[in-house]
């Protein structure tokens, strides 16, 4: 659906903690997490519908990154972090002990705030980098699922006569392309994408965020971003998180014209951030 | 207020006054600077020559092929001691490499800040410090005594213990600066973290880490004194893991002892032989197997211009590629 009719579906309600988590693709449920002693996410709880963009806004600070991080357990990476809570994916919570948290990167893929190539491989070795360091080995396969990452990254064009280029010989905006094509290789069901256009230019940005458009009918997508005007281009769903808390979430068009919050009215007209 | 602008007066007053001083000592140190570079470089630069001078006669066919003959007469080669060389520093490296490599590795993405990873790299410094004599006495002690005869594993052994330290340095420097940009990006692509460290942030170290295995090599490759007490030098071809073998530092150094023309200019011809030998594995390692997979030129390694007619070689084989 639409986000105007999910806005008036009974369906809809900010922090609703009893809804059913099979519905959707990703759901958080009362999610915390710490860097040491300070706090960085308190009680969060959202859910992301299949096939959809969701964008994570608010000011520096607010713990965007850090809860698209908990997303794939990425951020138990980060010395002395430590998360409370649970994050659906599908029906299963990822946090829980018995869930192998390499096997959750691979169906949740993420792309990086500044581009990061491997340095000392080839374009095509860093879009194949997933596939043959998880064992497969049929040449015939890489090449096809390389050819299409590529194109599913809008860089085959450019790139298909000089594959074995070195992938940091790249523009920027190609590099993170590159990036987005090396994620997209391990057919992720969920894209987590960390301010994916804030290194680059503004035409570089602008192909991503159609690249963004594309990919969602095949997969589910989540974007950190600081770039406010940006959430509202790309995205079907908002949320506006401050200093760690969920403060609204809602479909993108009534977050942006609509908000019921005092503090989200006052983020969305520059009041502040 | 007056009292700034009498400070401001007083400050340029002084610059102005020191000024003529200044310049002169600016420029007296960037002479030093370079007179300390040509020191540094005059000597290596001479003994190089020097070597080449008076080795260049003595190379042929037979002298590298044949066991020493006659030593008056200057028969025969040093055949055994380049096949000796080979053998020992290539056990030596086959055992010092992976321990090297490995125990940086652990030091630089396994080991937190406790203790028992202070204590190995406290230790891994002293060992790199450690005299070869010292190390060859007690090899000999440890590995000749009881094997019962001057043999090729003590050898292989001894200069792996040499090896090791300068490998794992380095190699723990090198991975470190891997950005951790890079090992997040493995990661987040659900590769598990073993794969992680050895396929991604150790490839992306590989330059450094190569350097370092290099240096390690051309080390244990002049090493002499492990060497008198352990293999103990023949003028026989190998024989056998568990017996004497020769060397080309010990062919040196007992060849310039002897009294003969003949064996002085063998001394020079197995000095040459042995800085050839290392160069051109420099020079192999990094050129085919670092510069060749990238037509982009790979920034040169600091750590390598211990050899500065590698990096003049390097510069003549690009010059003619392009």
């Amino acid at each position: 659906m639409t986000s105007e009719e999910y806005a008036d579906s009974l369906d809809y309600k900010v922090g609703r903690t009893d809804s059913d988590v099979r519905d959707y693709k990703v759901s958080v449920r009362h999610l915390d997490s710490w860097f040491g002693t300070k706090q960085a996410l308190k009680d969060i709880n959202f859910d992301v519908k299949e096939n959809t963009v969701t964008a994570l806004i608010g000011p520096s600070g607010c713990g965007k990154t850090t809860l698209i991080r908990c997303l794939n357990r990425m951020n138990e990476m980060t010395a002395s972090a430590a998360v409370k809570g649970s994050v659906f994916l599908d029906k299963v919570d990822i946090y829980d002990r018995s869930v192998d948290p390499v096997i959750i990167k691979r169906r949740m893929g993420m792309v990086f705030q500044k581009p990061n190539p491997f340095p000392t491989m080839s374009i095509y070795d860093n879009v194949a980098a997933g596939l043959k360091l998880n064992g497969i080995r049929d040449k015939k396969l890489i090449n096809e699922i390389v050819e299409e990452s590529l194109k599913g990254a809008v860089l085959w064009e450019e790139v298909k006569d000089e594959l074995d280029k070195p992938g940091i010989s790249l523009s920027g905006g190609q590099q993170q392309r590159l990036c987005i094509a090396r994620a997209l290789a391990m057919q992720p069901e969920v894209l987590l994408m960390d301010e994916p256009t804030s290194a680059l230019d503004p035409i570089a940005s602008a192909k991503i965020e159609e690249l963004m458009n594309d990919l969602k009918k095949d997969l589910t997508i989540i974007i950190v971003t600081h770039n406010m005007q940006q959430a509202a281009r790309v995205s079907d769903y908002t949320a506006f998180m401050y200093l760690g808390e969920l403060i609204e979430y809602g479909p993108t068009k009534q977050i942006f014209e609509n908000p019921q919050k005092e503090l989200t009215e006052r983020y969305i007209s520059g009041k502040f951030g | 207020m007056s009292n700034t602008s009498e400070r401001k007066q007083i400050i340029q007053d002084s610059i102005l006054r020191t000024n003529a001083r200044r310049r002169i000592i600016d420029k007296a140190i960037t002479v030093a600077t370079i007179a300390c570079v040509a020191a540094a470089l005059i000597p290596l630069g001479s003994i190089l020559f020097e070597v080449f001078k008076n080795g260049a006669s003595a190379i042929s066919f037979e002298f590298l092929t044949e066991p020493q003959g006659s030593i008056v007469r200057g028969d025969g080669g040093i055949g055994p001691a380049i096949q000796g060389t080979l053998i020992v520093v290539g056990l030596a490296s086959l055992m010092g490499v992976p321990v090297g490599v490995l125990g940086g590795i652990y030091l630089s993405e396994y080991a937190g800040t406790g203790k028992f990873p202070y204590f190995v790299r406290f230790f891994n410094n002293v060992m790199t410090g450690l005299p070869s004599i010292v190390l060859g006495i007690v090899g000999y002690i440890i590995l000749v005594l009881t094997i019962g005869s001057f043999n090729v594993m003590a050898g292989a052994i001894a200069l792996s213990i040499i090896m090791i330290p300068i490998v794992l340095g380095v190699t723990e420097q090198t991975v470190k600066l891997v950005p951790n940009s890079v090992r997040e990006a493995g990661h987040s692509l659900g590769i598990p973290k073993w794969k992680v460290t050895m396929f991604i942030t150790l490839w992306s170290a590989k330059n450094g880490v190569l350097t370092g295995i290099v240096l390690g090599i051309s080390r244990i490759a002049g090493e002499t004194a492990p060497l008198i007490t352990t293999i103990l030098g023949t003028s026989l071809f190998f024989q056998g893991f568990f017996g004497p073998v020769d060397a080309l530092p010990l062919r040196i150094w007992r060849l310039s002892q002897q009294p003969y023309d003949a064996s002085h200019e063998f001394a020079w011809g197995s000095a040459l032989i042995l800085i050839l030998m290392i160069l051109s594995l420099s020079v192999a390692l990094r050129y085919l197997v670092l510069e060749r997979k990238f037509r982009l030129r790979l920034p040169p390694l600091s750590l390598n211009y211990s050899f500065p007619i590698v990096s003049g070689m390097l510069k003549k084989m690009r010059g003619t590629k392009e």
